[in-house]
C-alpha cells in the first residue's frame, strides 16, 4: 500500500520561517544553563526539559498538521516515519532514520546523525547525568499524545556521552480511543 | 634539540584557566613553577603594552635568560594567551595563537562553560598539544 503522505519535509521546510542556527543553538543553551543554575539537580533539569518539551509538543502538533498535509497514519510504523522524515525536517531542519523495530511494531528508535541543538556543547564533569536534548523527547511525547497515542520516549544513545549518534526510543504504550466531550442527544 | 615551551591562558581577572607544558624538554617540577612565575611577572608588562597597540599578537614582551614571553590578547574579553618559549619562530607562534584562539572561542560558545572558569575539556587539551607540535 502506497501511503499518500509526503515522504520528506523538504518542501515544507523551504516554506517555513527560519532563524539563524547559531541563535537557536545558543538560545537553547542559555535555557539549559539557566535551568542548571536554578534547579541545581541534574535530574530535575532533565524532568523540567521534558516537561517543557511536552508543552511545546502538544501545541506544535497543530502547526504540524496544518502545514504538512499529512493524512491519518494507518499504523504506528507510518507515524514514526512521518515524525522522522517530515516532523524533524520541518522543525529542526534535519531528518532522522527509523530502525530497531520490535516484532509487535510498537517500539522503535529514531536516530539523529546530526543535531543542531548540540553544536559547541561539551558536557563538563559536573553535569554527567544530563540529557541535554531532553526537550526533544518531550516534544515527541506531547505531540503523539495529542493524536491519541500514549508513548514513552527515552534516550538510548547520546553523542554528548560519547556515542556515535543520537538515538531516541519511542515506545507505544496504548492508543487512546477518541472521546467526544459531548453527547449526541444533548 | 630540545625546546622549552609553556602555554597558559589567563582570564581577565588574572586567573590562569588553562596551562600546558608543550615543549620537548624533559619535564622538571621546579621548571614548571619557574615558568608560571615568569609568565606571572610578565602580566604587568602585557597590561601596559596591550593599550599601546591595536595588534592582538604581542611578540617578545618579556624575557628571562634565554626564555621569551609572547602574548596574544583577545579583543573583547581581554583574555591573554601566553607562551613562554626559547625558539625564534615568530610566524609559527602567531599561527599557533590564532588557531588556539579559535579553539578557545569554541569553548566559550559552549553554553555549559562559565566564562572565567577553568578549561577542563580534554578535547581542547589534545588539540592544543597537536597545534604546539605542528607550529612550535
Amino acid at each position: 500500500m502506497a501511503p499518500a503522505v509526503p515522504r520528506s519535509g523538504d518542501a515544507i521546510f523551504a516554506n517555513v520561517e527560519r532563524v539563524n542556527a547559531e541563535l537557536f543553538t545558543l538560545t537553547y543553551g542559555a535555557i539549559v544553563r539557566q535551568l542548571l543554575t536554578d534547579l541545581e539537580e541534574v535530574e530535575e533539569v532533565n524532568k523540567q526539559l521534558d516537561q517543557m518539551g511536552y508543552n511545546i509538543g502538544i501545541r506544535l502538533i497543530d502547526e504540524f498538521l496544518a502545514k504538512s498535509n499529512v493524512t491519518r497514519c494507518v499504523d504506528f510504523r507510518e507515524t514514526a516515519e512521518v515524525i522522522a522524515k517530515v516532523g524533524f525536517k520541518m522543525f529542526l531542519g534535519v531528518t532522522a532514520s527509523v530502525t530497531n523495530w520490535d516484532t509487535a511494531g510498537t517500539c522503535c528508535s529514531l536516530i539523529l546523525e546530526d543535531n543542531p541543538l548540540v553544536d559547541f556543547v561539551e558536557l563538563p564533569d559536573t553535569c554527567q547525568g544530563l540529557y541535554y536534548c531532553n526537550i526533544l523527547s518531550g516534544v515527541v511525547r506531547g505531540a503523539l499524545e495529542m493524536v491519541s497515542m500514549k508513548t514513552e520516549v527515552t534516550w538510548v544513545r547520546d553523542m554528548l556521552r560519547g556515542d556515535d549518534a543520537f538515538e531516541l526510543q519511542v515506545k507505544l504504550l496504548k492508543q487512546v480511543p477518541e472521546e467526544y466531550p459531548y453527547k449526541d442527544d444533548e | 634539540m630540545t625546546s622549552t615551551a609553556c602555554f597558559m591562558i589567563v582570564s581577565r581577572n588574572d586567573i590562569p584557566i588553562y596551562e600546558a607544558e608543550v615543549g620537548t624538554a624533559p619535564k622538571k617540577e621546579e621548571a614548571a613553577h619557574q615558568h608560571q612565575f615568569i609568565l606571572h611577572a610578565a602580566l604587568d608588562v602585557v597590561q601596559d603594552l596591550a593599550w599601546t597597540t591595536s595588534a592582538m599578537f604581542l611578540k617578545s614582551v618579556d624575557r628571562f635568560n634565554d626564555l621569551v614571553v609572547s602574548v596574544y590578547v583577545t579583543a573583547v574579553s581581554h583574555t591573554r594567551l601566553m607562551l613562554l618559549h626559547d625558539s625564534r619562530n615568530d610566524d609559527g607562534i602567531k599561527s599557533f595563537f590564532q588557531e588556539v584562539h579559535e579553539l578557545y572561542i569554541k569553548i566559550l560558545l559552549n553554553p555549559l562553560y562559565l566564562p572565567g572558569s577553568r578549561v577542563t575539556s580534554s578535547h581542547f587539551d589534545t588539540k592544543v598539544r597537536g597545534l604546539a607540535r605542528r607550529y612550535l
